[in-house]
């Protein structure tokens, strides 16, 4: 299949054409034509690198009412995704080389988007002894991503022998930072609002003594250190000294920290019940600028599906996560780029550049996400209609959950096409399949 | 009034003077009576929707509705289809379906009877939520401190106790301070929550030093569990330094009163001649209780159906 893109903005930048060839991008230049070529006209739209979710719960296999591997790759399809990490956090846990082939194989049937499995850390994820990381690294899923999602891997121990344990095949451990006795019954983030809610607090230095903790295992057995969903103004501060001395630490924030804070959980509507918690007007602020000065390198969905009774309950007994595959972003758009806090380059690089970088997904050749949008390159790219606005609808999002906490919200931008080497996954805001 | 009685930090002071108001009325309609019962809300119905084992609460809410005519069902969550797995939500449908007008919910998770109020048409009635509120607690103490002292406006409560998990603390701090009174808390630091510095009171840790300035002094119930999870070190240390006794009684002033929600821990938070004594409100409390529901019940309903 040829493409030709006609008059896209890439990276925001001046009117060009793409050709797409052969699952790459043939040619970026002015006025091109190629015969027999699908054409895109693709005025006014901004041509973006494909995005790259480090952090994604597809729920198959185990939950496949709240979200298939399917199902969840056209929801990243519409939401400009070309590669989704899938958590390990199943039913059976992917904590063998068997289940994360499984959903490996899975992402490539669905064929939207590349499912990179994410491996557990122990065994089951209980957090006791080291699941076999090797083996999932050298299967056919190609693992470098390892994390106990949903759990912390609290034991100082185990977690120093994780990061040692990983380097041996240029693997990260993506470590959920929650010291679990300071959380035990936690509903909301602990302060103003939970003390008059009535709701268990979930206190900012629970996440930020592990990552203290954890960037200091780091740098003192060498390793890379990936600190998931970081959801605090402190944990920001401890990031950027880290960076600072040179540990070789990576950081995550979703789109929901990005834009919403506890100021949700008045409703007790359970949507806005997420691990960790939406914080504080402060938190927001820090993270919007951790994330414009590199200091949180990605931007990751952690999309966690459910299905409707595991959401229309009591706080208290509803399971955490929102969507946000689909919504991301626009969040981005509404929360960095409308204020001036990240341009266009800078999107690429918080959403697929440093995002693949981190999951080793960079170098691979044919495969390789995160690339620029230069001739020679695979041909994964979205293309973003910046200034579309439009109301979240629960109902018309691709996901089989309908947990989103944007509903009824207004938001920027609309992902018009999406492209995995070269294939449209997604045409006119609609997924081709 | 709205349609529901949610949490007191919704009331504003009209509309809670109205139910204090309406208590009054009811007592003094019912007072010398020989059958204690209005027909106001003849034909209509209440559910007391209980997913918490509280039989003092329960058998209040059963008997203002009583009282007032109204037909009273009482669904226990145990040993029924919320045994077996039924959500709230479907509970609360069924019976709203079978007629209900009112539900009076008790339940362990904050706010539960928030989201019940956005699934069914009828009024919901909070008889307490988890570690949020207990908004007819606090309407009856404050009935009974109005009774007792003649006023609210300026009244120096002080509250004591485990305020963190208390529902009927945080009740009592928005509804008196709504209705003027000044609220000093008073706890082991384990026992507030982060955050309290935004309520609308003062906190001390020195029980002896706020005493003799009070003109209430509420006691909260403690659970011999928080000890195991080293919120305070022992039942005697916490009986010390926070418990009311005979001596710290003898340093209120006169006219100073004493209250506790229930079920009491003798001997623990209240020495037994405390509970007991002239300044004891208790037993009043436990009274004020059914009328000031029977008039939120009235307030509700309307009373006109």
């Amino acid at each position: 299949m040829t493409v030709l893109i006609k008059g896209a903005r890439v990276l925001g930048g001046e009117p060009a054409d793409l050709l797409l060839a052969d699952g790459r991008v043939a040619e970026v230049g002015q006025r091109l034509d190629a015969a027999g070529a699908t054409v895109v006209d693709a005025g006014g739209l901004v041509a973006l690198p494909g995005l790259v979710d480090l952090h994604t719960h597809l729920r198959e296999p185990g939950r496949e009412d709240a979200e298939t591997v399917e199902t969840g790759s056209r929801a990243a399809a519409l939401g400009g995704f070309t590669a989704v990490h899938a958590m390990a956090n199943t039913d059976p846990v992917a904590d063998t080389a068997g289940v994360v082939e499984q959903v490996w194989r899975l992402g490539r049937k669905a064929g939207l988007v590349d499912v990179v499995p994410v491996g557990a850390v122990t065994v089951g994820l209980r957090g006791e002894r080291l699941a076999e990381l090797g083996a999932m690294a050298d299967s056919a899923a190609r693992v470098r991503v390892f994390s106990d999602d949903g759990h912390c891997v609290a034991d100082p121990a185990l977690m120093r022998r994780a990061l040692e344990y990983v380097k041996a095949f240029d693997g990260v451990v993506a470590q959920h930072a929650e010291e679990p006795r300071l959380t035990a019954g936690a509903q909301m983030n602990e302060g103003d609002r939970s003390a008059r809610l009535g709701l268990a607090g979930w206190p900012a230095a629970a996440e930020e003594a592990v990552i203290a903790r954890d960037v200091l295992l780091a740098q003192h057995v060498g390793a890379r250190l990936h600190v998931c969903h970081v959801s605090t103004a402190g944990s920001v501060e401890i990031l950027r000294w880290a960076k600072s001395r040179g540990v070789q630490v990576t950081a995550e924030v979703t789109p929901h920290h990005l834009l919403l804070t506890e100021a949700c959980a008045e409703s007790y509507d359970p949507v806005f019940k997420v691990n960790p918690p939406l914080r504080t007007d402060e938190d927001v602020l820090a993270l919007r600028q951790g994330l414009a000065d590199g200091t949180i390198d990605a931007v990751a969905t952690d999309h966690a599906p459910h299905a409707v009774e595991d959401k229309e309950s009591e706080w208290a007994s509803a399971r955490p996560g929102m969507l946000g595959l689909e919504q991301a972003l626009a969040v981005v758009v509404q929360a960095l780029v409308e204020p001036g806090l990240l341009d266009w380059a800078g999107v690429a690089d918080r959403m697929s550049v440093r995002p693949a970088a981190i999951g080793r997904l960079s170098g691979l050749g044919d495969r390789a996400h995160g690339r620029p949008l230069a001739a020679g390159e695979p041909a994964n790219l979205l293309l973003l209609d910046p200034a579309a606005r439009s109301v979240v609808d629960p109902a018309a999002l691709a996901s089989r959950s309908r947990n989103s906490p944007y509903a009824g919200r207004e938001l920027p931008g609309r992902v018009v096409a999406t492209f995995l080497r070269g294939e449209a996954t997604v045409l006119d805001g609609k997924a081709v399949r | 009034m709205k349609r529901h009685l949610l949490e007191s930090a919704d009331l504003d002071r009209a509309d809670a003077t109205l139910v204090l108001d309406t208590a009054a009325q009811i007592d003094q309609a019912l007072a010398g009576r020989e059958v204690k019962k209005l027909p106001t809300l003849r034909g209509r119905t209440v559910v007391n929707l209980f997913y918490e084992d509280s039989t003092r609460t329960r058998i209040s809410f059963e008997l203002a509705a009583k009282r007032l005519s109204a037909d009273v069902i009482n669904f226990s969550a145990k040993g029924s289809s919320v045994s077996k797995g039924e959500s709230l939500k479907d509970t609360a449908l069924t019976l709203e379906a079978m007629g209900s007008d009112a539900i009076v919910v008790r339940h362990s998770a904050s706010g539960a009877p928030h989201r019940l109020a956005h699934w069914v048409q009828g009024s919901v009635v909070n008889a307490g939520d988890g570690t949020h509120e207990h908004p007819t607690q606090a309407l009856l103490d404050a009935y009974t401190i109005r009774r007792r002292l003649g006023r609210l406006d300026g009244v120096r409560v002080v509250v004591v106790g485990d305020v963190l998990h208390s529902r009927v603390a945080r009740s009592n701090v928005w509804l008196l301070t709504t209705l003027g009174a000044e609220v000093t808390l008073v706890a082991p630091p384990t026992l507030l929550p982060v955050g309290v510095g935004s309520w609308p009171v003062t906190v001390s840790y020195d029980l002896d030093a706020v005493l003799p300035k009070a003109d209430v002094v509420m006691m909260l119930r403690v659970q011999l569990e928080r000890m195991t999870a080293s919120f305070f070190p022992s039942a005697r240390e916490y009986s010390r330094r926070y418990g009311l006794d005979a001596v710290r009684m003898a340093a209120l002033g006169d006219d100073a009163i004493v209250m506790h929600p229930g079920p009491m821990n003798r001997g623990m938070e209240i020495a037994a001649d405390v509970a007991d004594s002239v300044r004891s409100t208790i037993v009043e409390q436990v009274g004020n209780g059914v009328s000031v529901r029977m008039a939120v019940l009235y307030l509700l309903l309307g009373g006109n159906a």
